[in-house]
């Protein structure tokens, strides 16, 4: 797959493996600006796998991973462009990514999670950072829970902190992986609508999730894994009303 | 109860030297056994390897005995120290050795989401590790930690074995002189028990402050 101007993120024949177990082999894809893309795929198919894998929390095995055209190149798990620490760094700082376990620090208050990474990698002040992070959490519906501390927050409240957090640091692409997982059923709606006014708002999003409707609703592309490969990569209206592929049908199927 | 007044003042003598023992060595053994707990957990094979081996010496030898070699050992060295600071710096060396395994299982406690949350957010490993991981880790460690200074207090009666004159040395001194052992020893045995109430108490409370949010 050739990387366009357009493209944010490409990847290109990435190839991971745990040990003798290969969970991603050969993955191309590629996003563009603004785009959201929705990936699906039956448990164990890789897709927290390939998430993880565009941030470096997990080192790919082979292949390339490139975000605003910073790329890195891997060969046996390892990255061989030169200054490898340098460019983690910058994609890294160029991405954000919301956990399905948000993993909000529990030893600060809401505002103080919001803020931590611009106060500590953007070296931005604390009373501007402050701002900051108090109408990201009004945006998220949670200007009464700006001191409150994560254990004593919702789920679905988490979430939406964590979600701030992402935001804060005005990434080029926010990785999302199963964000609504964890959450009681009616939790989910809360979530997903922050998420769906993000989208809305022009933000180049990847989200792994099984929620159907969501996917339906916001995607601009979805991707099918299964098995380790992208099985088809399709629009929406495509992808859930005329997708010809039997795994495809059966996912669906199995899911409905 | 004449004797009692008489040994009084020498108790409150040695009694500030009790805590500076215990509170000095608890303060320096911390900073050497964090060091040693970050060595230990280092992606360095020399450093791991020195980290282990110092931790296998210090834990796996008496103290009484780490005593006697950093007193009479050292001057070979050219090393002369007088009797508080060697019992201060082997008081440091010894509970140093756990200490460190109180912060590495700390440390190792706190969940792996904690890291990968502040690497995504393009945090470096020094600002990671002191501003999201060290908070979790020492409120995990407290109770072993806190047990660890009590331990210690009680452990610095065997620096009267190099002559420093701390409550233990007091009582042996004015038993020996008066042959009011057992009156003495259960003096200083109050004393001791005293103080780690007092520390039980004092552990209790951060106890509670750090975990109110947890
Ligand atoms: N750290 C790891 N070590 C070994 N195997 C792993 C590791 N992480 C994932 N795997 C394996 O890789 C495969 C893909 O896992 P991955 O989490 O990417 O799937 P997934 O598509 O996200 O599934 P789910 O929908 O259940 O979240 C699985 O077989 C999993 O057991
Ligand atoms: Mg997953």
């Amino acid at each position: 797959m050739t990387s366009t101007d357009q493209d944010l993120v490409c990847v290109s024949n990435l190839t991971k493996r745990f040990g003798d177990l290969e969970v991603l082999k050969g993955i191309d894809f590629s996003v563009r600006a603004g785009e959201v893309v929705v990936i699906v795929g039956p448990s164990g198919s890789g897709k927290t796998t390939l998430l993880r894998s565009l941030n470096f929390l997990e080192m790919p095995t082979s292949g390339s991973v490139s975000v605003c055209g910073v790329e890195a190149v891997f060969e046996g798990g390892k990255c061989i462009s030169p200054h490898a620490a340098r460019l983690f760094r910058d994609i890294r700082s160029k991405t954000a990514m919301v956990f399905q376990s948000f993993n909000l620090f529990p030893h600060m208050t809401a505002l103080q999670n919001v803020i931590e990474g611009l106060v500590s990698v953007k070296n931005v002040k604390r009373p501007e950072a402050a701002d900051e992070g108090k109408r990201l959490l009004t945006l998220m519906g949670l200007m009464d829970k700006i001191d409150v501390y994560p254990s004593r927050l919702s789920g679905g409240q988490k979430q939406r902190v964590a979600i701030a957090r992402s935001l804060a640091m005005k990434p080029e692409v926010m990785l999302f992986d199963e964000p609504t997982s964890a959450l009681d059923p009616e939790l989910r709606g809360e979530v997903l609508a922050v998420m769906r006014d993000i989208a809305k708002s022009g933000t180049t999003m990847i989200v792994v999730t099984h929620e159907m409707q969501f996917a339906r609703d916001i995607a601009d592309q979805v991707v099918f894994m299964d098995n380790g490969v992208i099985v088809e990569t399709n629009p929406p209206e495509r992808f859930f009303g005329a997708s010809e592929n039997m795994r495809v049908r059966a996912f669906l199927n199995g899911i409905a | 109860m004449d004797l009692f007044l008489r040994a009084l003042p020498l108790f409150a003598m040695a009694l500030p030297i009790t805590l500076f023992l215990g509170t000095s060595s608890f303060i320096f053994g911390s900073v050497l056994g964090m060091l040693v707990a970050l060595m230990r957990l280092s992606g360095v094979t020399l450093l791991r390897w020195g980290a282990f081996a110092y931790v296998s010496i210090f834990r796996g030898t008496p103290l009484l005995v780490q005593i006697l070699l950093v007193y009479f050992g050292l001057p070979r060295l050219g090393i002369v120290l007088n009797p508080l600071a060697s019992a201060i710096l082997a008081l440091t060396l010894f509970s140093a050795s756990y200490l460190s395994e109180n912060f590495r299982s700390g440390i190792l406690a706190v969940e792996k989401g904690q890291w990968e949350a502040a690497a995504t957010l393009g945090m470096s490993r020094i600002k990671t590790f002191t501003r999201i991981i060290m908070p979790q880790a020492l409120r995990i460690a407290t109770p072993t930690v806190g047990s660890r200074l009590i331990a210690l207090m009680k452990d610095t009666s065997l620096a009267s074995t190099v002559t420093v004159v701390e409550l233990t040395r007091v009582a042996e001194q004015v038993g020996a002189a008066s042959f009011r052992y057992l009156d003495m020893f259960l003096m200083a045995g109050v004393i001791y028990w005293t103080i780690n109430q007092l520390l039980t108490v004092l552990q209790m409370i951060i106890e509670d402050r750090l975990s109110r949010h947890m």
